[in-house]
């Protein structure tokens, strides 16, 4: 077997470890700037704004003058990476204390089921984890960490438009997620 | 530092150890013997010294690495569906950060590892060094070297654009010609007769996961082979081999290879950046004008194939390529002299010119043929422009229904259910093929303008059933529906959805 000849004392192993110092730091270099593009494609969906919601039409107002909430369906698109699909969400027309029309999305902030208005209790329960929630959504009992999201809604043309948003579950504080 | 048990403090005459290398270094090496492994990988002999003409099974590597790399990541976004392969890639080529870019690398990528093989091959081939007991090496190379024509070939199809349909169901008609089995052959590698969404799969599986396997393992062997046998050193007779001295492979040879390395990273980073690669509409397999052409390295076997037919095909297509392939595989054992001078080996060295310049020539014919013919020009030119402009235009998402139940979006016009019946029998009887998707038209295809301005029904019915001498010219042919059907399509020709909204009849 060959020796490394380790013989002219000092030279050798400087030459060596200098060139060790300059090939791994080109190397540390050269792989940091690839790394650069790899992790923007990687980490693309957390940048990407492309996905969000239409408005959708729920009816004329005046079929929402009921004392009790009503439960309605929207249907949108809604940008799935490289496809768009059709999706439905649950939503409940109700009335806030002023009487004022609200919409509230139907998932349940705690876990994402979708509560339901019971008209024995007077208000939504969510079937998985028992939350409860007041006519106009607020936090009666339960894990839910707030209410029920109200969703951004308009009068326009005689109808009543909704906005579907998705929020972040868990947090007492409302942030909206898409 | 080699053979005595590193402990620690214990060993420090001689050369001072670094203290970088101290106690960590010593409790990984006593438990993975790490430093045993670096000086046998970095203290390999090489006789005569570095040079830079070694550097190329390195530089290999270093693409190999970046194919694997950039492939895993571009595995990320696409999918293996005829339905979907082209909207990802297209996904990928227009929306994702940095996605052309690394679609780029991985592309130019493959064009580099062929250039590489070729000269890597060339170079082992005139310093002899296939000779003396390094004929498993050779094989092992060769085997190498077919592998990555197999990732290029598998590779290509995968965006599912027209030329990578159109490229791949010439290629995989050859196997055909394979005299026996041929057509079993081709319905195995297409997983059917025609091509179709399991090719799409079958190559997919070949490029992602069983050849990349067969790479990594044939590169350990041949890694393996070459430390074995011993860097061939420069073409000299053995004795003068002797007597060169030994320079270890670390750091002058390691330097020449890492600065080639680099250098082949930068080339590669700025022909991705400065000039990405492209991506052409989606595959039309009704398109029956398109005019396929294969990656450039691919060129010489296409033009080879045009001087073969009839009784001896068999012969051009299947027994002259497979003898020199077996020429090429079996080299070591049919020239067993062990001259290595290039100089004293003029069969030897004029094969490979005669091959190398076959090549060229195959290619620059296939250009020169391409160009002479005005009617293929303008066809190309037309398909270059088609692929500009879809490389141009913003990326459409896929439609699709998402959850069961939910309602279809309302469409600004949509087609009675007489047109929609109309639109899946256009696309059936290939009308689009010469018409275009929904008869819009596009690059040299007949355009159906408002037919409604020209034509009554009945005209109409008259003309599809009959059509004037000018359209058989171009050719039309009598449709052979019956009357009901004949309607329909009559209806779609005539809905005013079908050159307005979008009237895909793909959603029942």
């Amino acid at each position: 077997m060959n020796e490394p000849a380790p013989a002219p004392k000092e030279s050798v192993p400087t030459r060596r470890s200098f060139f060790g110092v300059l090939v791994g730091s080109i190397s540390t270099v050269v792989g940091a700037l690839m790394a650069v593009p790899l992790l923007r494609f990687a980490l693309h969906p957390l940048f990407d704004s492309t996905s969000g919601t239409d408005w959708f039409p729920l009816g004329s107002p005046e079929e929402f003058g009921g004392a009790d909430p009503v439960r309605a369906e929207v249907s949108f698109r809604k940008t799935d990476g490289w496809r768009v699909s059709q999706v439905k969400q649950t939503v409940w027309v109700t009335h806030d204390s002023s009487g004022q029309l609200r919409v509230l999305s139907g998932t349940c902030p705690h876990l994402g089921c979708v509560a339901v208005w019971r008209d024995d209790q007077k208000s939504f329960v969510c079937p998985c984890h028992k939350g409860t929630f007041a006519k106009d959504g607020e936090r009666l009992a339960g894990p839910p960490p707030r209410g029920l999201d109200p969703l951004p809604v308009k009068v326009e043309g005689g109808k009543l438009w909704v906005k579907y948003q998705y929020f972040r579950q868990l947090v007492a504080q409302r942030e909206v997620v898409g | 530092m080699r053979g005595s048990a590193p402990s620690g403090e214990a060993g420090r005459e001689g050369v001072p150890r670094r203290r970088d290398q101290g106690r960590l270094g010593a409790w990984l090496d006593e438990r993975s013997g790490w430093r045993r492994l670096m000086s046998t990988a970095l203290d390999e002999p090489v006789p005569g010294g570095a040079r830079w003409p070694y550097v190329l099974g390195s530089g290999l590597l270093f693409i190999f690495i970046n194919q694997v790399v950039t492939g895993v990541f571009l595995s990320l976004y696409y999918v293996p569906s005829a339905d979907h392969a082209h909207t990802t890639v297209s996904y990928i080529q227009k929306v994702v950060a940095a996605g052309g870019f690394l679609r780029s690398l991985h592309s130019y990528g493959s064009s580099f590892m062929i250039v590489l093989l070729m000269l890597h091959l060339a170079q082992t081939y005139v310093y002899g060094a296939y000779k003396n007991r390094r004929e498993l090496l050779w094989l092992m190379g060769c085997f190498l070297f077919l592998l990555v024509l197999g990732m290029s070939f598998t590779g290509y199809l995968l965006p599912w654009d027209q030329k990578a349909y159109f490229a791949t169901a010439v290629g995989t008609n050859i196997v055909s010609e394979v005299p026996g089995i041929g057509g079993s052959l081709k319905v195995l590698l297409r997983g059917g007769n025609e091509m179709g969404t399991l090719t799409l799969s079958r190559f997919f599986m070949l490029h992602v996961f069983l050849l990349p396997g067969l790479i990594f393992a044939a590169v350990a062997a041949h890694v393996f082979l070459f430390r074995k046998a011993g860097a061939a050193g420069p073409p000299l007779p053995a004795a003068g081999l002797q007597k060169l001295p030994r320079e270890p492979f670390f750091p002058a040879q390691v330097f020449r290879d890492f600065v080639f390395g680099i250098g082949l990273i930068v080339m590669l980073g700025a022909l991705a950046h400065y000039r990405p690669t492209s991506l052409g509409p989606a595959a039309n397999p009704a398109d029956a004008t398109y005019l396929p052409r294969p990656e450039w390295y691919y060129l010489p076997a296409f033009q080879w194939l045009k001087y073969w037919h009839g009784p001896t095909s068999v012969f051009g297509i299947v027994v002259l390529p497979g003898l020199v392939f077996a020429a090429l595989f079996g080299l070591p054992f049919i020239d067993r002299s062990a001259e290595r001078r290039p100089r004293r080996r003029p069969v030897a060295l004029g094969s490979l010119l005669l091959v190398f310049a076959t090549l060229v020539f195959l290619g620059y014919r296939s250009g020169a043929d391409d160009r002479g013919d005005p009617a293929v020009r303008t066809k190309l030119a037309a398909q270059e422009e088609a692929e500009r402009q879809f490389a141009a235009a913003p990326f459409e998402p896929e439609e699709s229904l998402g959850v069961r139940g939910a309602t279809i979006p309302p469409q600004p016009a949509s087609l009675t259910s007489e047109a929609a019946k109309g639109a899946l029998l256009f696309e059936s009887e290939s009308c689009s093929g010469c018409h275009g998707p929904a008869g819009r038209g596009g690059d040299g295809l007949f355009q159906l303008g408002d037919l409604g301005k020209r034509f009554s029904i009945e005209q109409l019915a008259a003309l599809l059933r009959k059509p004037r001498p000018d359209m058989e010219q171009g050719g039309m042919q009598a449709v052979q529906l019956k009357d009901e059907e004949l309607r329909d399509v009559i209806a779609f020709l005539l809905s005013p959805a079908r050159l307005t909204g979008n009237p895909k009849p793909n959603q029942p």
